[in-house]
């Protein structure tokens, strides 16, 4: 659209805010819009872009370079999983709480979605949608705080079971991976409720009704129609999910306390208290080159779902 | 088979809302080690006013997100109208140039800030907070402000043009109020973004600069107090009404319909 209509009209290339024609004053067109853009990608060049160059250049130093240290090129941060066999263990934590994490946000948003497309519409869909949305826009450490309301030792969750069965035995799971797992589901389950309702709503009821008429179960219907149509929905809302959890460190830090030593910890830890720079700096390039493989080999769902 | 949808999504609300009511009933239970049964109390907000940490935090807080909002609209909405609107080399690039802030995670670019800054000399504090988090939200405003620029055809401001409106007056005029609900949505969204951001303000706050969630997460790290659910409670507050007035003025859909 805004190429043909430049097309149309090109003697005034000057025709753009910035070009002050009561003076007489024309500015190039590519003035102009160098001026609009420059303010935002300079910013972003100084708070991302040249930070993470800067962590780069750290990850293969020897030592953080403040003060007199003698400071030297290196590759051994990225070794640090053969020299520090615990980061494996710690690794295979994180793994896992990314994995489960995705995979019960990816169940229970499925349905969830399926259910806001198939069975509600109008008002009753769209309050759903913004109840289902609301949390988002509230504190995530206020939510992760919330649960241990609910989870610890004579928290809600207990008062609930005594109120049933007086002498039961505290249920409190707090401290522990189900509950940094539960707290994370917790906080990234709308992602998955959106990208799968926005696959889910396209499927026209006709494929559904055809399907059904020439004999199919619901089940059937279920595993070779809606999932695979809703497949590009689950993707991108799997990578929208894993790639933030796999760098958390204040879920585990509030819900799994001594239990919860993720790479998100470990990385916050060379930062904040062991002042290893350079080790901190290669382990979130590792999760980085991790992240980055993840959005180049989903780029084409993704890109596709986030253009509807 | 409805029913039984409809109660799936029952469940699932009652699952997203349930921590979040009994953190703030806890709020307004007298027990400072949350013992039942329940006696309403306002005590902890009482305390709250006393608390001089929280209520600096408080105020740096919104004063970061009210400069944030207006330096990230003002810079987004330029950067928005420039790529939806002209023509010029390189714009896919710059458009990928704004995924960073979103992709990467905070953890991630919270360090490299720190880093950066630290080596540079740029050092930390609220000025330090202020240029994160508009790095931050300057990704979100153009997206708003670009969906809103989809909604509104390029022809009005020509035709303005056309019939002897100086460029900038037809900016100012035509295109600039249809916009003028994207632009204060986006603001709004960028408040948020910044209100609630608490891993890039965690690793660049200092003592007298931290913002309200560092000082409710080491707050959290010393011991669960009810005046940690007080003060929850209001922040929770503050995000959801950003929230409702942002759907009032950014509806997507809705704009989509007006054109």
């Amino acid at each position: 659209m805004p190429a043909d209509a430049a097309s149309r009209t090109p003697p005034t290339p000057d025709r753009a805010l910035g070009a002050v024609p009561s003076a007489g004053l024309r500015l190039p067109s590519w003035l102009v819009t160098l001026t609009m853009l420059l303010p935002t990608y300079a910013w972003l060049t100084l708070a991302i872009l040249l930070p993470l160059g800067a962590m780069l250049s750290f990850s293969f130093m020897t030592a953080t370079p403040l003060g007199k240290k003698e400071v030297a090129f290196t590759f051994k941060h990225y070794r640090a999983f053969i020299d520090q066999p615990y980061l494996i263990g710690v690794a295979w934590t994180s793994l896992l709480i990314g994995l489960w994490t995705t995979f019960l946000c990816a169940v229970v948003g499925f349905f969830t979605a399926l259910a806001l497309a198939r069975a509600t519409a109008g008002r009753l869909r769209e309050t759903l949608l913004i109840l289902v949305i609301l949390p988002f826009w509230t504190n995530g450490l206020v939510r992760v705080f919330s649960w241990t309301m609910v989870i610890r030792e004579g928290g809600f969750l207990d008062l609930l079971a005594r109120s049933v069965w007086p002498d039961a035995p505290s249920l409190g799971f707090l401290y522990s991976l189900p509950a940094i797992i539960l707290g994370l589901v917790h906080g990234y389950l709308p992602y998955m409720v959106l990208t799968c309702y926005i696959a889910l709503v396209t499927i026209d009821d006709s494929i559904l009704e055809a399907a059904e008429s020439l004999g199919a179960r619901k089940w059937t219907v279920l595993w070779r129609i809606i999932v695979p149509m809703a497949a590009p929905g689950l993707i991108s809302g799997s990578v929208l999910i894993f790639v933030p959890v796999i760098g958390a460190f204040m879920e585990p830090r509030i819900l799994g306390g001594p239990r919860g030593v993720t790479l998100g910890t470990v990385i916050e830890e060379q930062f904040t208290q062991a002042f290893n720079w350079p080790l901190g700096a290669a382990l979130s390039f590792t999760i980085l080159a991790l992240v980055l493989g993840i959005f180049a080999t989903f780029s084409g769902v993704l890109r596709r779902s986030s253009s509807l | 088979m409805k029913l039984a949808a409809r109660t799936y999504i029952l469940a699932v609300l009652v699952f997203l809302y349930l921590p979040i009511g009994v953190l703030i009933a806890m709020g307004f239970n007298e027990s400072p080690l949350y013992q039942l049964p329940f006696q309403f109390s306002s005590h902890w907000y009482v305390e709250l006013m006393s608390n001089r940490k929280l209520i600096s935090a408080s105020w740096n807080s919104v004063l970061i997100a009210a400069i944030t909002a207006v330096i990230a609209t003002v810079l987004g909405t330029l950067a928005a109208v420039a790529l939806s609107r002209r023509q010029f080399f390189g714009k896919e690039a710059l458009r990928l140039l704004l995924l960073p802030p979103i992709a990467i995670p905070w953890l991630i670019t919270g360090t490299a800030m720190l880093v950066f800054f630290y080596w540079t000399g740029i050092g930390r504090g609220f000025h330090a907070i202020l240029i994160g988090h508009v790095a931050l939200a300057i990704p979100y405003v153009v997206l708003v402000v670009g969906t809103g620029l989809t909604t509104i055809r390029a022809d009005l401001e020509e035709a303005a043009m056309s019939l002897g409106a100086p460029p900038v007056k037809a900016f100012f005029q035509v295109t600039l109020p249809l916009l003028a609900p994207s632009i204060f949505g986006a603001a709004l969204f960028a408040f948020a973004v910044s209100l609630d951001q608490f891993v890039v303000s965690y690793f660049l706050a200092t003592p007298g600069s931290s913002t309200l969630p560092v000082e409710i997460y080491s707050a959290i790290r010393k011991g669960f107090t009810p005046e940690i659910n007080a003060v929850c409670t209001i922040l929770l507050a503050g995000s959801v009404s950003i929230f409702l007035l942002f759907t009032l003025f950014a509806k997507p859909g809705a704009s989509r319909d007006r054109s």
